[in-house]
C-alpha cells in the first residue's frame, strides 16, 4: 500500500476502497476532536454545579479552569486548520437544496429517496459552518473569560456578553457535536472507520456521497 | 455575634440545599459609614492591612490624597477622596471608605461555579474561601460595586471579610475600631439602620443637607455596610457608588432561565437521538447485502461492489441520476 501521509484524498486505494480522509484531515480531525472533548467535559463542570464531578474526575476543578484556555487555543488552531483545509469543499450546491428538502427521508432512513450528494451533504456542511461560527464566538468570548480581571470596569459590558455568549455558543456546538456523534459513531455504518483509516467502500460512496463516488470513479477509468 | 452567625446561609456552586440554613433567629450584623463626618485620615486602611495581615504594596501617587486608584486583591478598603462642586460654585470634599459590601443577593456568589468558594454566613457577612476558589473570575464579573480582585500569581480572588474572625468572635471588624471621629459603627443591621436614619434626618433637619440619607440599596437585597450620604440621590458623585445596583442581567440570565433551557435542550437532544435509534436504527450497511432489500434495480450490469483489487471499470452515466 502507497504511503497514506502523501496520499491524495479521492483516490481509488489498491483494495477497492477510496480514500476519502488523507492522514492530514484525519491528524487535524482528531485534535480538533480530543480538545472539544476536554472543553466540553470541563464546560459542563463549570456550567452546573450538579456537574462539577467532571472536573474532579479530570483532576480537580483548579486544573481544569487552568487548561481550559489553552485547551482552547488547542481547539481555535485545529479549527482554523480545518476551515483552510474544508471550506472551499463546503459551499452550497444546487444539489444540496435538493438534499435539504429531502431531509424527512434522511432521518427515516429512507437513504434511496435522497438526491445524490457530493463529497459532502448539506448535513455535514452545516455541521462545519456551525462549528466554524460557534468557534469564532467561542474564542472571542473565551479571551474576555480568561482574563477577566484585564477587562477595566468601563468596558464590563464586555464581561457580560462574554457570559452569555459563550455558554450559548458553547449548547448549540453541544448540539452539534451529539448530532455528529450519533450519526458518525451509530447510524452510518462506515463513516467511523473513514475517519480513523481514511477509506470508505465504493458501496458506502456510492450510496451516501454518489456524486463524489461517480467523480472519483470517473476519474480513475479516464486515468 | 457570637460563632453562632458564622453558620452558613448560602454556599456558591453548590447542588442541593445548605445544611443548616433558617436554623436559628436572624441577627444581621452591619457597618454604618457615615460620610459626613469621615476626615480621610486612613486609619482604617492602616487597620485593615494590620489585622489582615497583608503585605505592603506600592502605592500610587495622583495628585490627590487617595493610595490608589482602586482596591486590590491585597488592599480591600480604600478611601476615594472626590471633589465635588456643588450648585452655589462652593467644594465639597467627598471621602468614602470603599470595600465590599455584603449583599444580601451577593452578584459574586450568584456568578460563582466553585462548590463553597463564596459563602454568606447567618450574619450576613459573604466570605471567599480561597480553598474552594477555581480562579474563574466569574465574580468580578458578577459584583456590581467592582470589589473581587484577583492575586495574578496564585489565580485566587481576595477582597473585605468584614473581619468575619473577629466578628466571629464578638469583635467588631479591625476598621471600625481604628476610626478616630466615630464615622464608623458596627453592630446588628436594625440598629444601624436605625442609628444612620436619625444621623441622615439631623442632616436634613439641622445642617442644610435636604437630601441627606441613607444608601442601602434595594437592588441587591440590601446591604451589610451601609452609607449616609450628603445626597443621596447622586451617590455617583462619591467615586462612583452606583446609584441602583444590581446582579447584572446578563449574570442573571446565565444563571436562571439559559441554564434551564440549556439543561431541558442538552437532555431532550439525548432522548431524541436513544429515540430515533430504537425507533429507525441505523441506516442500512451499504456493505451488507442482506440489508439492501430496498435499493432499487440497477439497470444494466450490476455494479461491482468488492472488487477484489483492481479498480472498478464503471463508467459514469452508468445509472441515470
Amino acid at each position: 500500500m502507497n504511503n497514506r501521509a502523501e496520499a491524495q484524498a479521492d483516490q481509488i486505494l489498491p483494495n477497492g476502497h477510496i480514500l476519502r480522509y488523507t492522514f492530514r484531515e484525519r491528524l487535524m480531525h482528531w485534535i480538533n476532536g480530543f480538545a472539544y472533548l476536554y472543553l466540553m467535559l470541563t464546560g459542563l463542570a463549570f456550567w452546573s454545579p450538579w456537574l462539577l464531578w467532571i472536573a474532579v474526575v479530570l483532576g480537580g476543578a483548579q486544573i481544569s479552569r487552568m487548561l481550559h484556555p489553552w485547551v482552547g487555543l488547542v481547539f481555535a488552531f485545529s479549527l482554523t486548520w480545518m476551515f483552510i483545509t474544508w471550506a472551499s469543499q463546503m459551499h452550497t450546491t444546487k444539489e444540496d437544496k435538493a438534499w435539504m428538502n429531502s431531509m424527512n427521508h434522511y432521518i427515516r432512513n429512507e437513504d434511496e429517496e435522497m438526491p445524490a450528494a457530493g463529497r459532502y451533504n448539506m448535513g455535514q456542511k452545516l455541521l462545519f459552518w456551525g462549528f466554524v461560527f460557534c468557534g469564532v464566538l467561542l474564542l472571542l468570548s473565551g479571551l474576555v473569560l480568561w482574563l477577566p480581571e484585564y477587562i477595566p470596569w468601563n468596558a464590563r459590558a464586555l464581561r457580560y456578553l462574554a457570559v452569555l455568549i459563550h455558554p450559548a455558543t458553547a449548547l448549540l456546538t453541544i448540539g452539534l457535536f451529539m448530532i455528529h456523534i450519533y450519526m458518525s459513531v451509530f447510524a452510518e455504518r462506515g463513516a467511523f472507520k473513514s475517519m480513523i483509516r481514511g477509506d470508505v467502500s465504493q458501496a458506502f460512496a456510492k450510496r451516501h456521497h454518489r456524486l463524489w463516488w461517480e467523480r472519483v470513479v470517473g476519474s480513475a477509468s479516464r486515468r | 455575634m457570637s460563632q453562632e452567625t458564622l453558620r452558613i446561609q448560602k454556599i456558591s456552586g453548590h447542588a442541593g440545599t445548605v445544611p443548616g440554613e433558617e436554623t436559628q433567629r436572624e441577627f444581621q450584623v452591619c457597618k454604618l459609614i457615615d460620610t459626613t463626618t469621615c476626615i480621610g485620615c486612613k486609619a482604617c486602611e492602616v487597620a485593615c492591612m494590620e489585622w489582615n495581615d497583608l503585605p505592603f504594596g506600592e502605592t500610587v501617587f495622583d495628585n490627590t490624597y487617595q493610595t490608589m486608584p482602586e482596591t486590590r486583591w491585597n488592599y480591600w478598603n480604600l478611601i476615594l477622596f472626590n471633589e465635588h462642586e456643588r450648585e452655589d460654585g462652593t467644594l465639597m470634599w467627598l471621602m468614602r471608605k470603599n470595600q465590599c459590601m455584603h449583599c444580601a443577593e451577593p452578584g459574586c456568589l450568584a456568578a460563582c461555579p466553585a462548590d463553597g468558594a463564596i459563602v454568606q454566613y447567618t450574619n450576613g457577612i459573604v466570605d471567599f474561601q480561597q480553598a474552594n476558589c477555581i480562579g474563574c473570575g466569574y465574580c468580578i464579573t458578577g459584583c456590581p460595586f467592582d470589589i473581587p480582585k484577583m492575586n495574578p500569581k496564585t489565580d485566587r480572588v481576595f477582597k473585605c471579610t468584614l473581619c468575619a474572625d473577629r466578628v466571629g468572635e464578638g469583635l467588631e471588624p479591625a476598621c471600625i475600631k481604628s476610626c478616630p471621629t466615630g464615622c464608623l459603627h458596627f453592630g446588628s443591621k436594625d440598629d444601624m439602620k436605625f442609628l444612620a436614619e436619625g444621623r441622615a434626618k439631623q442632616l436634613r433637619d439641622h445642617s442644610n443637607f435636604p437630601k441627606a440619607g441613607v444608601y442601602d440599596p434595594p437592588g441587591v437585597g440590601g446591604t451589610g455596610v451601609i452609607y449616609v450620604l450628603h445626597d443621596v440621590t447622586e451617590p455617583e458623585i462619591y467615586g462612583g457608588l452606583p446609584k441602583d445596583p444590581s446582579i447584572p442581567w446578563s449574570v442573571k440570565l446565565w444563571k436562571q432561565p439559559m441554564k434551564w433551557l440549556g439543561n431541558v435542550a442538552m437532555v431532550g437532544g439525548l432522548i431524541g437521538l436513544f429515540v430515533h435509534y430504537i425507533r429507525f436504527g441505523p441506516k442500512a450497511d451499504p456493505d451488507d447485502p442482506t440489508e439492501n432489500q430496498n435499493e432499487p434495480p440497477v439497470a444494466g450490469p450490476p455494479v461491482k461492489e468488492r472488487p477484489a483489487a483492481a479498480p472498478p471499470v464503471t463508467t459514469a452515466g452508468e445509472r441515470s441520476r
